[in-house]
């Protein structure tokens, strides 16, 4: 049951809802070890592209491929390679730290799992807390823990959903830090957002998105001007 | 992994109510208002018309059960660990039975405290056929279970899915309404009308087996858009 | 290809209704019931194709749950209307049948209970389709197939349910002069049902294209940003 792959192609992704069209002929290729954002202003169609590669959303037109595997006949195997972490986190308050990863890990079937959990308390840096109820936590807590949720299963394609939301200027710092040590990993991030003060540091890629399109794709340092041209040039 | 999968959902659904213990503690504590509500209405001169205890029995487990449904895919909305659970490797009919699970055990211990409450204040002699009264009510419990968890997860992503939960679940478990009342009803007959019950229960296990089967089936297309 | 049989579909319909209440007036009168029981040639005829409509909408959804094609969607569409219509047909004129017959509105009787319940199951349907939002035509789909599934069960149990306390049922076996009037008027509900069939998912077809039209232009609409790459 293993798939794997070095790259993610969206091929012409096009996604309507009704008469409202979100996305149309987005087309880009993510390498490993890249972290590509996904900017642009609110309604602009990231969080539906980020559901289309996750498969969760089906594209009205165009199609993703993961290397050499399509999004609708992989299933299974492939979502093994898929992490996700959303605005909302995806962690029980009600179960400690240990507990939530202790879940997912069984989820995922995850080999060795209580070594597992043990390696995600360290990265996020929780072992102390571990045993504490998820409801009690910081927000910045949260989002140490729900992100090595996200990493337990080792998954290639790591997608999320404005990660810098809420976060202080430490926990932001070690946020992006963190990013980068999974991207010399060789593993893919893609990351919607629209708190562009950390762009800078962390994205190697940018992708403007605007009103559904992909209105400019640009080496991370490049993205002030790429963002300013793309919103300028609708006016 | 099928197996594991929903054991695992069920085991953490476990551990979160045991925790929270607010499925548990509201629900039953709506079925009481429910049952002293309907015999406030069906309660003449001091005695209830007859039949009604069987029949306030099932509408109190109907009116509990898609409270409990709303509620246990709610927390799943609120925390979007729902499409973590989609995401899972697992396959997607998996969760619906871990899900279902839950929520069939929630209904048990709710009808648990039901039975005998319903048994007293309307002096129904429920507990003389024990198996039967058993085998309906669990067979009841899954066949109302069943539809709910689907179209209440299916929902999750709707409008207006606090009143459309409702107003697609009656019509659908109609029949299993019909066939819990009317075989409690044959309990509770002066001389238990066992043939009847019997029957009752039978065409509640062949609804379960239909819609489990269906659901299994239809859960997966119906989660991704 | 069902569109090709619309004008043949709409003579044939004026045709058979035009016809029908002759062959009605002229058919020997029921010996306990009389004038009154002759609502039973439209009340019948309107049950067994609202049977048809149910049917038709549940396996239209699954085609359109599993094989993803929009054409079953417009046709499950047009059935689930079309069932909510013909059961409300059956609804108003049961208990118009039965308080001239028998004094009263509504007596439980197992068939009219059984469309009642069948004109719940669908009008659910299309309440969902309008309120539940984007995406609402998947979940539509799926009370679709649990309602056709839920047919035989809801029969069963009804019937059990009533039959321990019998009553006047609303269906008479059929004597001989009746059964030709009853046919005929089941062909002409028939026609009169993949008419409006044909009718409405014509309408549902142009809706997606006029829709589509709309993508497509909103899909060529801004030029490109300068220095914009796709």
């Amino acid at each position: 049951m293993s798939l794997d792959f070095d790259q993610v192609h969206a091929g012409g992704i096009g996604r309507h809802f009704g008469r409202r069209l979100a996305l149309s002929q987005v087309t880009f290729t993510c390498r490993a070890g890249e972290i590509v954002g996904l900017l642009g202003p609110n309604g602009a169609g990231k969080s539906t592209l980020l559901a289309v590669l996750s498969t969760l959303l089906q594209p009205s037109s165009g199609a993703i491929r993961y290397g050499p595997h399509g999004s609708d006949v992989a299933g299974p195997a492939l979502r093994q390679r898929l992490g996700w972490l959303g605005h909302d986190l995806q962690l029980y308050p009600e179960l400690t730290a240990r507990e939530n990863l202790r879940f997912f890990a069984d989820l995922h079937a995850v080999p060795a799992p209580e070594a597992c959990v043990q390696r995600a308390l360290a990265a996020a840096r929780l072992e102390a807390r571990a045993d504490d109820v998820v409801s009690s936590y910081s927000r910045g807590m949260r989002q140490r823990l729900a992100l090595e949720r996200a990493m337990l299963h080792q998954p290639r394609l790591l997608l999320l959903d404005e990660p810098f939301t809420g976060l202080d200027g430490a926990s932001a710092e070690a946020l992006a830090s963190r990013l980068r040590q999974l991207a010399s990993e060789g593993r893919i991030i893609v990351m919607a957002t629209h708190e562009v003060a950390f762009a800078d540091d962390v994205l190697s890629r940018a992708l403007i998105l605007h009103e559904g399109r992909l209105a400019g794709d640009v080496p991370g340092r490049d993205w002030r001007t790429a963002y300013r041209d793309a919103l300028q040039a609708v006016r | 992994m099928f197996a594991r999968t929903a054991w695992t959902i069920f085991r953490k659904d476990v551990v979160v109510e045991v925790r929270s213990r607010e499925l548990v503690a509201t629900t039953m504590f709506f079925a009481l208002s429910a049952v002293i509500v309907f015999a406030v209405a069906l309660v003449r001169e001091g005695r209830v018309v007859a039949d009604a205890a069987a029949g306030i029995l099932w509408i109190a487990i109907a009116f509990a059960g898609t409270l409990a449904l709303g509620r246990t895919f709610e927390r799943e909305r609120y925390t979007d660990t729902l499409r973590a659970l989609l995401l899972a490797p697992a396959p997607r009919a998996a969760v619906y039975v871990g899900k279902l699970l839950g929520v069939v055990a929630v209904l048990l211990l709710v009808e648990l405290l039901l039975v005998p409450l319903v048994a007293l204040l309307f002096d129904a002699a429920l507990l003389r056929r024990p198996a039967l009264l058993v085998g309906l009510l669990v067979a009841g419990t899954i066949g109302f279970a069943s539809v709910g968890t689907l179209f209440a997860a299916m929902l999750v992503r709707a409008r207006s899915r606090d009143v459309l939960l409702p107003v697609l679940l009656y019509p659908i478990t109609i029949p299993v309404i019909i066939a819990g009342v009317r075989g409690t009803a044959a309990i509770l007959q002066p001389v238990p009308d066992e043939p009847m019950a019997t029957f009752w229960l039978m065409l509640l296990a062949a609804f379960d087996t239909v819609f489990v089967t269906v659901a299994l089936w239809t859960f997966d297309p119906l989660m991704t858009d | 290809m069902l569109q090709r049989l619309v004008p043949f579909l709409l003579i044939a319909t004026m045709v058979a209704f035009a016809v029908a209440p002759v062959l009605i007036l002229r058919a020997p009168y029921e010996s306990t019931m009389g004038l009154v029981q002759k609502i039973f040639y439209f009340h019948a005829p309107a049950g067994i194709v609202m049977f048809l409509a149910a049917f038709v909408c549940g396996i239209n959804s699954a085609r359109f749950l599993f094989r993803r094609s929009v054409r079953a969607d417009h046709l499950a569409l047009a059935a689930a209307e079309l069932t909510v219509l013909l059961g409300t047909i059956v609804l108003v004129t049961g208990p118009l049948w039965a308080r001239k017959a028998w004094g009263v509105w509504w007596t439980w009787d197992p068939r009219l209970t059984l469309s009642l319940l069948l004109w719940m199951m669908f009008g659910a349907y299309l309440l969902v389709r309008r309120y539940g939002g984007p995406g609402a035509e998947k979940l539509a789909a799926a009370v679709g197939i649990f309602g056709m599934c839920n047919v035989p069960f809801v029969y069963i149990s009804v019937n059990v349910w009533r039959t321990l306390h019998p009553k006047t049922t609303v269906v008479p076996s059929l004597g001989p002069g009746l059964r030709e009037p009853f046919w005929f008027c089941v062909v002409a509900f028939l026609l009169l049902f993949t008419l409006l069939l044909a009718l409405r998912v014509r309408l549902a077809e142009q809706q997606a294209a006029l829709d589509a039209r709309y993508l497509e232009l909103a899909d060529r609409a801004p030029a490109s940003a300068p220095g914009a790459v796709s």
